[in-house]
């Protein structure tokens, strides 16, 4: 496992959330000065968006993140996702937050699988975090706090070997493996079967400093060239014309990693197909982790790290679905399969009073209000308020 | 030329990396034995002809108590003359199991990514962080467990992508092994109680005469 994983998990998954919640909040907009008290507008959307994102890139938090270690289990970063898609006057129900994390995770899985090298993978991080200082361009110092992350990731990645990003590589599709869920709109244009399997394309740009297939030459122990020979290889690649920019601006080249979503593209998935990586998800959460107790202090550490701010004033939670209709965001958690990770998690991890006070004071600093679900006091412990997810 | 035969489920699905499968033939017990990684796992399948699945299990590197297990990067079968070994390779190291009866051989502390067997010794290229370009040479004895490194060969400043090797007996093959790396140089050897390099090829620079590209209007 390579140690250098987190950010640019969690960098990609968080530029993923923001594109879906940009588009979704679009979807819904109310001109201003129609809206209802409880309807979304665009000085609503460009709220939220600001509050998650100067969440994301609070000083303390990327600081923590960029600490060598090992990635976090799948539950603990849901939560952490959980967390910060709370970091706005926005509200998600489960079924949401559900199918919001379904989209982010496949869509990255889609975009490392494609990746023309491993390290192109930074491309991908880049386009994200391009596409979100767009997103806040009118708020300078949040520009610079994203550039300043940025900054980190040319010092941290920078001068890594080709070797160290194959293993990062592989340890994020090892993170991924055996998730198949159906994104309509990767089925629409074709990038995935509709077993889940994501297709390789056959076309295109080779990777940058490869050769285009289609020629074999021999060579005589000497090293003199003796006989050529062409071959068909029945794709249709062509030469890379250039490499991607790793600088703090630039041109990345590469398409991976920049927002696929439209206003006009409605964003689904399918979940029927989640129900069969449960029954191995499940065994996964049955048998005892013996790092989560390592886990669960590390991802203390990083939310006390995370400064989430408390709606203002007699604000009503806005709540945003990301179904087409209420009916069907309430049919779907009707239908929610009893084996989703959130329900009640037994993890063994001995009761450490101190700690666990510590603990609970920082998950207490991040309590939002009007969570019915969180009405547990600030006194519980971690472990208590991990069992009700 | 080919002909599919039955498709042998596995439990697990296959990692995406390079060559993840490695294929053992044993015709004298009508055996095909087949190796894939799977995360911090190799998973091991056995078929009788026609591919019919006979057993499967699941093999990890082993690791110190407390300690996470390493992701796999490669499983293969390695046929020397005397023995049959299953080698595991992850980034902390190369592990190796007997076909019978089993045994751990931890070598290396450095990590390795294995490649062929040749009459008695292995190429291993090495694997670092740093992708360094060196070749390992291991001595596998008859028996007993002491593979031990006997040789290390530079001639690569990148990393080493493949090899391949003949065991050179007539008298006017000079050559029997040759090396390639990223750059898109070859290295070829020569095998003697020293691994000799005899040439350098640099293969990189050629290709196809490009097509023309296609023009097409607007973004």
């Amino acid at each position: 496992m390579s140690m250098r994983t987190l950010p640019l998990l969690f960098l990609n998954l968080g530029g993923e959330m923001l594109y879906i919640l940009d588009q979704r909040l679009r979807a819904q907009n109310i001109p201003g000065d129609k809206a209802r008290r409880d309807e979304w507008t665009e000085v609503d959307r460009k709220r939220v968006l600001h509050d998650i994102i100067s969440t994301m890139f609070n000083k303390n938090f990327i600081e923590e993140l960029f600490k060598p270690q090992e990635l976090y289990s799948k539950k603990a970063l849901r939560t952490i996702y959980d967390r910060l898609a709370h970091a706005s006057i926005m509200r998600l129900n489960q079924a949401s937050m559900d199918k919001l994390y379904d989209l982010m995770t496949m869509a990255l899985k889609y975009q490392v699988l494609l990746c023309p090298r491993p390290k192109d993978v930074l491309l991908v991080t880049f386009n994200h975090l391009d596409a979100i200082k767009g997103f806040i361009r009118d708020n300078p110092a949040l520009v610079h706090l994203v550039d300043e992350t940025s900054q980190q990731l040319i010092e941290a990645y920078g001068g890594l070997s080709a070797g160290e990003f194959q293993l990062i590589r592989q340890t994020l599709l090892t993170f991924f493996q055996d998730l198949h869920i159906r994104v309509s709109i990767f089925l629409k244009d074709k990038v995935q079967n509709s077993n889940g399997r994501f297709v390789l394309p056959v076309s295109g740009p080779v990777p940058w400093e490869t050769e285009v297939p289609g020629l074999i030459r021999m060579f005589d122990h000497k090293g003199k060239e003796v006989k050529r020979t062409e071959f068909r290889h029945g794709g249709n690649y062509i030469a890379a014309l250039k490499e991607g920019s790793f600088e703090l601006y630039g041109d990345r080249v590469l398409k991976l990693g920049t927002n696929m979503y439209s206003a006009n593209r409605p964003v689904e998935t399918h979940t029927s197909g989640a129900s069969k990586n449960l029954a191995s998800q499940s065994q996964q959460s049955i048998a005892p982790n013996p790092l989560a107790k390592e886990e669960l202090n590390f991802l203390a550490k990083l939310m006390g790290g995370m400064e989430i701010r408390k709606p203002s004033g007699p604000e009503p939670g806005f709540r945003l679905n990301l179904f087409t209709t209420d009916e069907e965001e309430e049919q779907a958690a009707l239908t929610r399969p009893e084996e989703l990770p959130h329900e009640v998690v037994n993890i063994q991890a001995t009761q450490d009073q101190q700690r666990n006070q510590e603990l609970a004071r920082i998950m207490g600093e991040f309590e939002v209000t009007d969570q019915p679900r969180w009405s547990a006091s600030k006194g519980d412990d971690l472990l208590a308020m991990m069992d009700e997810l | 030329m080919f002909r599919r035969e039955r498709s042998i489920p596995l439990r697990g699905s296959a990692a995406a990396l390079c060559n993840n499968l490695s294929v053992l033939q044993l015709p004298v017990h009508n055996l095909t034995h087949f190796g894939v990684v799977h995360g911090p796992s190799a998973q091991l399948v056995s078929a009788a002809p026609e591919g019919v699945p006979l057993a499967q299990r699941q093999l990890h590197a082993k690791e110190r108590a407390g300690v996470s297990l390493p992701l796999i990067t490669q499983v293969h079968w390695c046929v020397l003359p005397f023995r049959i070994l299953l080698v595991l390779t992850s980034h902390r190291g190369i592990q190796y199991r007997l076909c019978l009866p089993e045994e751990l051989l931890p070598v290396a502390t450095s990590s390795v990514w294995v490649r062929g067997p040749r009459a008695g010794h292995w190429e291993v290229l090495e694997y670092k962080g740093t992708w360094s370009g060196r070749v390992l040479v291991f001595d596998v004895p008859a028996k007993g467990p002491n593979i031990v490194l006997s040789e290390e060969l530079a001639g690569h400043l990148t990393s080493v992508t493949d090899i391949a090797s003949e065991h050179a007996q007539e008298q006017d093959c000079i050559a029997d092994m040759v090396t390639a790396d990223d750059s898109g140089l070859l290295c070829v050897w020569r095998s003697g109680p020293e691994f000799k390099l005899l040439t350098r090829i640099p293969g990189f620079g050629y290709s196809l005469r490009p097509r023309t590209p296609l023009y097409t209007s607007g973004s």
